[in-house]
């Protein structure tokens, strides 16, 4: 199955408990199919970058796998409250 | 006497060996180099000789990647100049070694003292929070941002 923006969303949703999800498909911007996206989980509480970002990595891993370039930005409910607040 | 030619001859297989290594498509042994125990071992070798190690798309004077890129214009900012910067586009054994290696999926790849720190996002993430200047620092490297801010 092609890795399509909605897969990655339903994905981080009923893995990772994400309760917001923006997933922007930057592949036109690149040579072949990319990613950009944006993560609240509480799951993200507490946790240093890394860990946040290989928490991402290992619930995308098959995804990852086919394509090409992907970014992320990992974000607890708070940090996002307070992001959309500036 | 017979000694002698033996470790001749065996420094000389070594020697062609190592430049079957960096030569493009280097035949099967190579394919299974790095991603073996030994080739994984020599990973490690690499991210520890160097305070900072990059695995790169191109070189730092030419990225061949927006994502490459930004790391070294990153690292520029702060005034690191001095890192081992390996280009995985002139190797296909490095660039699934080194993934292996880390367990990430990505290029580019930061290491600090042997340590993976992560990939562009997270890089640039400290950056702007200014965890990489502490980073920096806890490396005995002082970063060109703080030299900047005196001026001020």
């Amino acid at each position: 199955m092609a890795v399509t923006a909605d897969l990655i969303r339903e994905k981080l949703i009923s893995e990772l408990a994400a309760v917001h999800v923006e997933v922007e498909d930057t592949s036109p911007n690149r040579c072949a199919a990319s990613f950009k996206v944006l993560i609240v989980s509480p799951q993200f509480e507490g946790k240093p970058l890394l860990q946040r970002h290989r928490l991402v990595n290992t619930c995308l891993a098959n995804e990852l796998k086919e394509i090409h370039a992907f970014e992320q930005k990992t974000l607890t409910p708070e940090q996002w409250e307070k992001q959309k607040q500036q | 006497m017979n000694s002698v030619f033996g470790a001749a001859a065996r420094s000389v297989r070594a020697l062609t060996a190592l430049s079957r290594l960096t030569q493009p498509g280097g035949g099967a042994a190579c394919s299974r180099l790095l991603c073996s125990a030994e080739g994984q071992k020599s990973l490690e070798e690499m991210v520890k000789k160097d305070k900072v190690v990059v695995f790169m798309k191109g070189t730092p004077a030419q990225p061949m990647c927006g994502f490459s890129n930004a790391v070294v214009q990153i690292l520029r900012m702060h005034g690191v100049d001095n890192y081992a910067a390996y280009n995985v586009l002139d190797d296909q054994d490095l660039r699934q070694g080194v993934k292996t290696f880390s367990n990430w999926p990505t290029i580019p790849q930061v290491f600090f003292n042997g340590e993976f720190v992560g990939g562009c996002d997270i890089l640039l993430q400290m950056h702007q929070s200014g965890d990489l200047v502490e980073e920096l620092e806890k490396l005995g490297i002082r970063s060109a941002l703080l030299d900047a801010e005196k001026e001020q």
